[in-house]
């Protein structure tokens, strides 16, 4: 079931293009991924599936509503985390749950929420007197705190430690393990690798790419590279005509076979029946940093 | 409906929570008052301040004090805060308004102000024989007014600012103009005669609060300034006004 539907979505702030044409249909149960660099159109996407924005073209649908017709429905059900947005500083953390479980109709259980995102011992803690990790924590609460069935959530580890980063990764996780459909926007190949099931990557005002991350990385960058320092003299010419090997450098003492397929079967066949030992051996395959690097010609923020 | 109470009930608790707020708006006035009151000249009639006594002549400004804090101070910092740090707009992502949110701040700005009212006319007249205002009809509209008139000056400080610091950089030369007209600073008696003149004019509107008080009813004129800044600036603000 897709539960959000954007069909050429295009928005402009006066001349300036923020989303061009963005299409992309979220399925139940998944997380999605939208991923791009700074200034792709990334958060104006989410604002107008969230109806925060009026699109100036295109398509909206999440639960088979409007956003532009439907606001208040939608906010019934549809959790949002917003980037940078703050609380007051003197506001507790089960002060703030408890105000934003009072604005839904059927809300979850604040206390149950605070023990669940282990703010527990933090109840009575003022919002500025929190580490970043759980001020990001307690906006993620908030923003499920509707029980909402769908959980937008914008740039949700930036600015985290990595501990903290990996807690948040957790905590996603276990949100969608509970049938929350989430969209992740980030710039962290990363965090979108281990969580998400598909990514949108959004260069520019459109869509790139749309792929599993594992999808992403074959289909743009599908060569492997192999390391190694040989124990006696070879000859490249055993390895270069190998159908797997594209190429063989020599890099100091180590040898570097870039090739695609079954590649490192082959190198090490050929290695053991010449009784040469390939010591040091390493494997390197492309990851999503190579395949955002080559769909958008970016290196990835950090 | 009960997303406002509960709104109403926290940002309630959030202004009490910060001893600043109280302490300057009511608590600070009714101080002041107690200090001129305890004063014996304080409470002898003086030619100079219309055959009145100091305290019953500047008691209006101690209200003063409490409009200015409450109107184009606390309301328009509080509000671009919550604008600059993103509250209002995460307000707009649930089924709650924003709108809930600068209703409620609203009500708390008003509700200080009739507490230090109450307070100042009270303590006054219980412990100070200052009387009772003499026309209460137009003491209540000489005070209605000039909230009305300060409150839409500090939505209209929170509408144009983009930032808090800006926000503060254009709300305090109007909190000291407020002030300094409303004889605050240098008691208005001390003040050459166009600038208590001035002084009628700019919003609270001290001379009608006085005449009030201790006379008659206020000048109209007096009366129609204050609902002019409020339409006006009011309008402004909401037509300027920004969520983000």
């Amino acid at each position: 079931m897709r539960v959000i539907e954007v069909t050429n979505l295009h928005k402009r702030y006066g001349d300036l293009v923020a989303v061009d044409d963005v299409s992309f249909a979220v399925e139940a149960g998944e997380i999605f991924g939208i991923l791009g660099p700074n200034g792709a159109g990334k958060t104006t996407t989410v604002e107008c599936v969230a109806g925060l924005r009026v699109p100036d073209g295109g398509a909206v649908s999440v639960l088979g509503l409007d956003p532009r017709r439907d606001p208040r429905r939608l906010r019934e059900r549809v959790g949002v985390q917003l980037q940078e947005s703050q609380l007051p500083d003197r506001l507790r953390v089960g002060e703030a749950l408890e105000l934003y479980a009072s604005f839904y109709r059927e809300p979850a259980d604040p206390a149950e929420l605070i023990d669940r995102l282990g703010l527990g011992d933090k109840r009575k803690t003022a919002y500025k007197n929190l580490s970043g990790g759980q001020k990001q924590r307690l906006s993620v609460a908030l923003a499920l705190v509707g029980n909402p069935e769908v959980a937008i959530l914008d740039e949700l580890t930036t600015g985290l430690d990595p501990q903290a980063r990996r807690d948040t990764w957790a905590l996603i996780e276990q949100v969608r393990d509970t049938g929350v459909t989430i969209v992740l926007v980030t710039h962290f190949m990363e965090e979108a690798e281990r969580l998400c099931d598909r990514v949108a990557v959004i260069d520019r005002g459109r869509v790139v790419a749309l792929d599993s991350p594992a999808g992403l990385v074959s289909r743009v960058a599908p060569e492997q590279r192999i390391r190694f320092r040989p124990s006696a003299p070879l000859d490249d010419r055993l390895l270069t005509e190998l159908p797997e090997v594209t190429a063989v450098h020599r890099s100091g003492s180590q040898v570097v076979v870039t090739g695609t397929g079954d590649v490192l079967h082959a190198v090490t066949s050929v290695l053991a029946r010449n009784q040469i030992v390939a010591a040091e051996l390493r494997l390197e395959q492309s990851t999503l940093d190579d395949a955002f690097v080559e769909l958008t010609g970016h290196r990835p923020a950090e | 409906m009960h997303a406002f109470g509960q709104i109403l009930r926290i940002e309630t608790r959030l202004f009490l929570r910060d001893p600043a707020a109280p302490l300057t708006t009511v608590a600070l006035p009714l101080a002041l008052l107690v200090v001129f009151g305890l004063i014996p000249a304080g409470r002898q009639p003086e030619a100079q301040f219309g055959d009145l006594p100091f305290i019953q002549y500047f008691a209006p400004s101690l209200l003063v004090i409490t409009l200015a804090m409450t109107g184009v101070n606390i309301l328009p910092t509080v509000l671009a805060t919550y604008r600059e740090r993103g509250v209002l707009r995460r307000l707009s992502t649930t089924p709650a308004s924003p709108v809930a949110l600068l209703a409620a701040q609203l009500v708390i700005s008003l509700a200080t102000i009739l507490v230090s009212a109450v307070l100042l006319v009270a303590v006054g007249r219980l412990a100070f024989d200052v009387p009772l205002p003499r026309h209460l009809l137009g003491f209540a509209l000489a005070l209605v007014l000039g909230t009305a008139a300060l409150l839409a000056l500090g939505l209209l400080v929170a509408a144009v600012a983009p930032t808090t610091k800006a926000a503060q950089a254009l709300a305090v030369p109007l909190f000291l103009v407020v002030m300094f007209f409303g004889g605050v600073y240098v008691p208005r008696f001390l003040l050459p005669d166009l600038l208590v003149r001035i002084g009628g004019y700019t919003p609270p509107g001290v001379q009608a609060l006085l005449d009030a008080w201790t006379a008659d009813a206020p000048q109209p004129l007096h009366l129609a300034i204050m609902a002019a800044v409020a339409v006006v600036a009011g309008a402004v603000a909401a037509r300027l006004f920004r969520w983000e």
